[in-house]
């Protein structure tokens, strides 16, 4: 079970959380013209890389605050943890 | 004669209290503090069941967690468990155990036919022989394999017993009592870490139990007493014996089972059978020791045949003998401590060891002790069929290739020694990178991945000295770097005897024209020939023949087999031992019971109940209930003898007719606050918010992004920047977690808040045409007229003094309002409407009435917004709004759905107006057509009308706005009918609404 610190309880189970995907996905801006193409990669297609993954948690059963992990898909390292509104850099 | 090979004066039971047991039918006694195995031995009993593949007799072969033979069906307190290994269950009054892997009995077996006639079953037999034909599998091969395979049966009572789960978190776990891990945990201790030491055994000590050292002018049994109960009078220390740390997972989370009544007749009351433990460590030491692999030789499965280390723990700490004409088969100096044993408990044992001549401090004391040592000598074969009665031996070539003259010697058990496989499994399964080790001829742990350590003999350091020092040392290091502290603890004198080096020897050859099973694996009968058959048929890596020949795949897991088949392959393979790699160490270490995994969560409890604040009266009132979701809500309230389709159909005329109540409780609901809750509404929802106003209802559909409907709903304009929102029930938390999604990541500009409010308030809808006489006996201060409050209007009121909320709205599509109080007042005013309601008939309504009246009104819920369809399937289009954008309006001009024949929801009635359509049947045009016959839609819910009397469903249909009309054939596979229907609109009652208005 992975440790997964929490931007604002610190280190939780993970049992706390729920998975919410690639956290670099954008949302194209409303009332904007967007191309079939984009509108895919927005919806469907997404990476699935081996090794560091940008992705969302969502801590339901604690501050229900959607973070952004930076974790290891074949170690499950977590190298870095930041708040909804902190940019990946 | 009882008990005949127990010693008088050596051991640590305690022979103050005799328990009686029975093995097989047969009373025996033995020793509080004995194992099953440690008693049935004491008692001479050394055959204890058959192997699972030939049936061969099987006994004794170590006395612990290795133990690949002596599993045993047990009777404990009227329940049953198999798959119990009779060294590990400590013995307790009364026990009962059965042989398993035998039929009809172990003494006379069946199965072991197969090997009296040397049909032996070579590697791969399984998947070779019961391939073809096909149905021979159900009726013959699989009927057999489940008679006489197995290792034991399961109860299929429900378990009585408790098991509970535990979190806890340490600064240091350490896995193993022994020397390293009680000096480790000393050190650590005392130096201010919180530290978990957690013992398997029932005692503490490890080797120290059984081995002549000195630690501090004291034995070594002494000094890990001591240590023990020091620890346990510290606060900062949890020391647990019966505790096994099966599992490495994922951020130094592992997991031990904790035997608490196993070994006890019966379960205290109030206490758990097991207890799962989670822990989080900050740093793990593993202390799990060795275990001593056997030399492979012929017949070495004879009961009677066993590791010398378990001799010597039967001896020394159960005070029995293995044997009364013991043969010590080594090629190290830890057979020359059995023998030495045996010797001082005036029993001659004969030691033959592969070695010519080795120089060390125990062979000289065994020599001096008159044993008579045979070097260069090996067993050859056991003999004997139930029991060993002799040995072939033989001497042995320099390049341990040729085999002197084979001799028979007499003897009654043959303890082996072929030097030790340290216990990594844990450290593996922690994903460190092991290594080999040329010098112990096993693998050690190499390069860490966690925050873990090996410590002492399951590192491969097999003096006292050198572990106890690590073990110190890393103590202080480990918890002076979490606490700070600097208090290092001085380090012991210790005295031990200095071994010399093991020879590199692990399989006897055969002698010439003798065809003798040398089994590697004990448990799964898997032999060197299987393995030399599994390569010759071109099984390359170490994975594919364990598989093929199912090498350590029993529930051992190898422990006492991986390491001599790894020899084998590499030998066969000219290849060294670490190019052909070993197998991947997975949890769980040994068998977990499933009850200890599942916990508490069983029955009842396996997820939570969610009840209405008006659940009690519910109950009194007989209503019969129906899991949604985590909710318990009535599905009807049965009246006499009234069944589901009865009750539920006087339910929904009663709300057509007058009026009935329904709890709505379960309804999620959110309170959405914020200058900007408009706006964002505006975009969630498909149809346009900005211009709601204060004190109005509206109804809103969502969207995922992909186009898909989410979920429905009303929302009301509680006041200028509050809103109140309503989900279904099964969808509320989602609808939460998705809401907080836009706000937080996507939308943060917006200034919102939302909050669930589901359980703060309960809910009542009052449906039917004299619902607003009822409503306004309920609240005589307001205006609840048409035009005081019209369709989709909101007030608020005195319920007999209790605040309400009234919301004109309506599922049922009868005239119908919701009134919602805080939850405390639900009761109240649950009653208070029954009670005002009687004199214009109220009756309470389930949710099979509730289905009745929305399907036949035709308005679509959670079986048709199932997550696969648009708002066009559910003619929901025209809430799209077209002027301004919302979450996926983008998707929903894909092609498929803007197709022409796009599916949607229609009406569907059985031409007969009788038959009853099942959920979920299939639409097709010609019953007759061939297989497979076309599907053009499915039926989503079914209901019987009764507004018309008759059968009514809702189906997704292919093209469905063009069928109306249609004559279609529902078709159920599974309740094996075929029903003429007409298609007809979705809205069957009221199609133009008016009753909701009036
Ligand atoms: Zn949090």
């Amino acid at each position: 079970m992975l440790h997964i610190k929490c931007p604002y309880c610190g280190m939780r189970s993970q049992n706390e959380f729920s998975y919410g995907g690639d956290a670099t996905v954008k949302r194209p801006e409303l009332n904007k013209e967007v191309s079939d193409q984009d509108w895919d990669n927005f919806v469907y297609n997404r990476k699935s890389p081996r090794g560091k993954h940008w992705e969302l948690w969502q801590h339901i059963s604690g501050c229900r605050q959607w973070i952004k992990v930076e974790r290891d898909t074949a170690t499950h390292e977590i190298f870095n943890t930041l708040k909804a509104n902190e940019e990946i850099l | 004669m009882s008990q005949s090979y127990r010693l008088d004066n050596v051991g640590l039971i305690n022979r103050e209290k005799k328990l009686s047991f029975k093995f097989n039918g047969v009373s025996y006694t033995g020793y509080e503090g004995d194992t099953l195995a440690s008693a049935l031995i004491a008692n001479g009993v050394h055959l204890v069941g058959r192997s699972f593949k030939y049936h061969r007799p099987r006994g004794f072969f170590g006395a612990g967690v290795d133990e690949p033979y002596a599993i045993v069906q047990l009777y404990r307190n009227g329940e049953t468990e198999p798959n119990v290994k009779a060294t590990e269950q400590e013995l307790f009054e009364g026990l009962e155990a059965k042989s398993v892997n035998c039929w009809p009995s172990v003494n006379f077996d069946i199965g072991a036919i197969n090997n009296f006639l040397k049909i032996f079953l070579p590697a791969g037999f399984y998947y070779k022989t019961f391939m073809w034909p096909k149905s021979f599998w159900y009726k013959i091969y699989e009927p057999f394999i489940r008679k006489a395979a197995g290792l034991g049966v399961a109860s299929i009572k429900h378990d009585k017993e408790r098991y509970e789960h535990k979190y806890e978190y340490c600064d240091l776990l350490i896995a193993g009592s022994g020397p390293s891990g009680l000096a480790s945990a000393y050190a650590a201790a005392k130096n201010g870490a919180r530290v978990i030491l957690a013992e398997d055994k029932a005692r503490h000590g490890g080797t120290l139990l059984t081995s002549e050292v000195n630690i501090g002018n004291q034995s070594g049994k002494e000094w890990a007493d001591g240590i023990i109960s020091e620890l346990k009078e510290m606060p900062n220390v949890i020391v647990k014996n019966r505790s096994q740390v099966f599992g490495y997972y994922d951020h130094n989370m592992l997991v031990m089972s904790e035997r608490i009544s196993d070994h006890l007749p019966k379960t205290k009351k109030f206490h758990p059978k097991q207890r799962l433990w989670y822990i989080r460590a900050k740093e793990v030491l593993i202390s799990s020791g060795s275990i001593e692999r056997p030399i492979v030789f012929g017949n070495n499965d004879t009961p009677g045949v066993m590791l010398s280390s378990a001799a010597k723990e039967y001896l020394k700490v159960y005070g029995v003998l293995v044997g009364r004409n013991p043969l010590i088969f080594t090629n190290n100096d830890s057979g020359y401590e059995t023998a030495i044993e045996f010797k001082k408990n005036g029993v001659n044992p004969i030691v033959l060891d592969t070695r010519k001549d080795p120089q060390s401090e125990i062979v000289d004391e065994a020599e001096n002790l008159g044993i008579n040592i045979k070097f260069s000598y090996v067993v050859v074969a056991a003999q004997g069929y139930k029991k060993v009665k002799s040995a072939d031996i033989a001497k042995i070539s320099d390049d341990k290739e040729q085999l002197g003259t084979v001799e028979n010697i007499k003897c009654d058990c043959i303890c082996v020694s072929g030097f030790w496989t340290p216990t990594i499994h844990l450290a593996s399964q922690s994903g460190n990178k092991t290594k080999f080790n040329e010098d112990i001829d096993a693998f050690v742990p190499g390069t860490s991945k966690q925050n873990e350590r090996t410590l002492g003999a399951a590192n491969g350091s097999y003096t006292l000295d050198d572990t106890l020092k690590s073990s110190f040392e890393a103590g202080y290091e480990l918890s002076k770097k979490i606490t700070n502290n600097d208090n290092k603890i001085s380090f012991p004198n210790v005295v031990e005897k200095k071994s010399t080096t093991h020879d590199k020897f692990w399989c006897v050859p055969l002698p010439e024209g003798k065809n003798y099973k040398r089994f590697l694996d004990f448990q799964n009968d898997v032999a060197v020939s299987d393995v030399e058959i599994a390569l010759r048929e071109g099984y390359r890596s170490i994975e594919h023949v364990k598989r093929y020949t199912t090498l350590g795949m029993a529930t051992d897991q190898g422990k006492t087999s991986n390491l001599n088949g790894l020899q084998l392959v590499s030998k066969i393979e000219n290849k060294v031992v670490p190019n052909v790699g070993h197998t991947t160490f997975r949890p769980p270490y040994t068998p977990v019971s499933i009850g200890a995994i599942v916990g508490r969560e069983v029955g009842k409890h396996s997820k939570p109940t969610r009840k209405s604040p008006m659940h009690s009266w519910h109950e009194k009132n007989n209503a019969v209930f129906v899991d949604a979701g985590v909710w318990l809500r009535p599905r009807y309230y049965k009246q006499g003898n009234e069944n589901l389709f009865e009750g539920s159909k006087r339910e929904a005329k009663n709300v057509r007719t007058n009026v009935g109540v329904c709890d709505v409780t379960t309804l999620g609901k959110i309170d959405i606050k914020g200058p900007d809750a408009a706006e964002f509404l505006n975009r969630v929802y498909t149809n346009a918010w900005l211009k709601l106003p204060v004190g109005k209802a509206r109804y809103g559909v969502m969207l995922r992004e992909d186009g898909i409907v989410m979920d429905d709903g009303t929302t009301t304009r509680i006041s200028e920047n509050h809103y109140h929102m309503t989900t279904t029930t099964a969808q509320a938390a989602n609808v939460l977690s998705h809401l907080e999604y836009y706000l937080q990541l996507v939308w943060p500009e917006l200034n919102v808040n939302v909050v669930s409010t589901t359980e703060q308030w309960a809910g009542a809808a009052i449906a039917g045409p004299k619902s607003r006489d009822l409503l306004q006996k309920l609240f005589p201060n307001l205006d609840v007229s048409n035009e005081g409050l019209p369709f989709m209007g909101y007030m608020e009121g005195d319920l007999f003094g209790a605040k309400a909320r009234i919301f004109r709205i309506s599922f049922s599509g009868e005239l119908a309002y919701e009134v919602n109080v805080e939850s405390d007042n639900g009761n109240f005013m649950w009653e208070k409407i029954m009670e005002v309601g009687q004199e214009f008939k109220i009756q309470p309504y389930g949710t099979e009435a509730l289905s009745t009246l929305r399907i036949e009104m035709g308005h679509v819920a959670g079986s048709e917004l199932d997550g696969r369809t648009i708002p066009y399937d559910n003619s929901l289009e025209g809430l799209l709004s077209k002027k301004k954008d919302f979450i996926g309006k983008r998707s929903l001009t894909r092609k498929a759905f803007i197709a022409e024949d796009r599916q949607k929801v229609v009406g569907v009635v059985p031409l007969d107006k009788k038959t009853s359509i099942p959920e979920g049947s299939h639409l097709v045009k010609d019953s007759n057509a061939p297989l497979p016959n076309p599907k053009l839609g499915y039926i989503s819910a079914s209901c019987w009308s009764v507004e018309y009397d008759n059968p009514f469903s809702l189906a997704i249909l292919k093209d469905g706005k063009n069928m109306i009309g249609e004559k279609l054939f529902v078709m159920s596979p599974l309740k094996n009918k075929v029903i003429p229907v007409e298609i007809v609109s979705s809205h069957y009652v009221d199609p133009k609404g008016e009753r909701v208005r009036s």
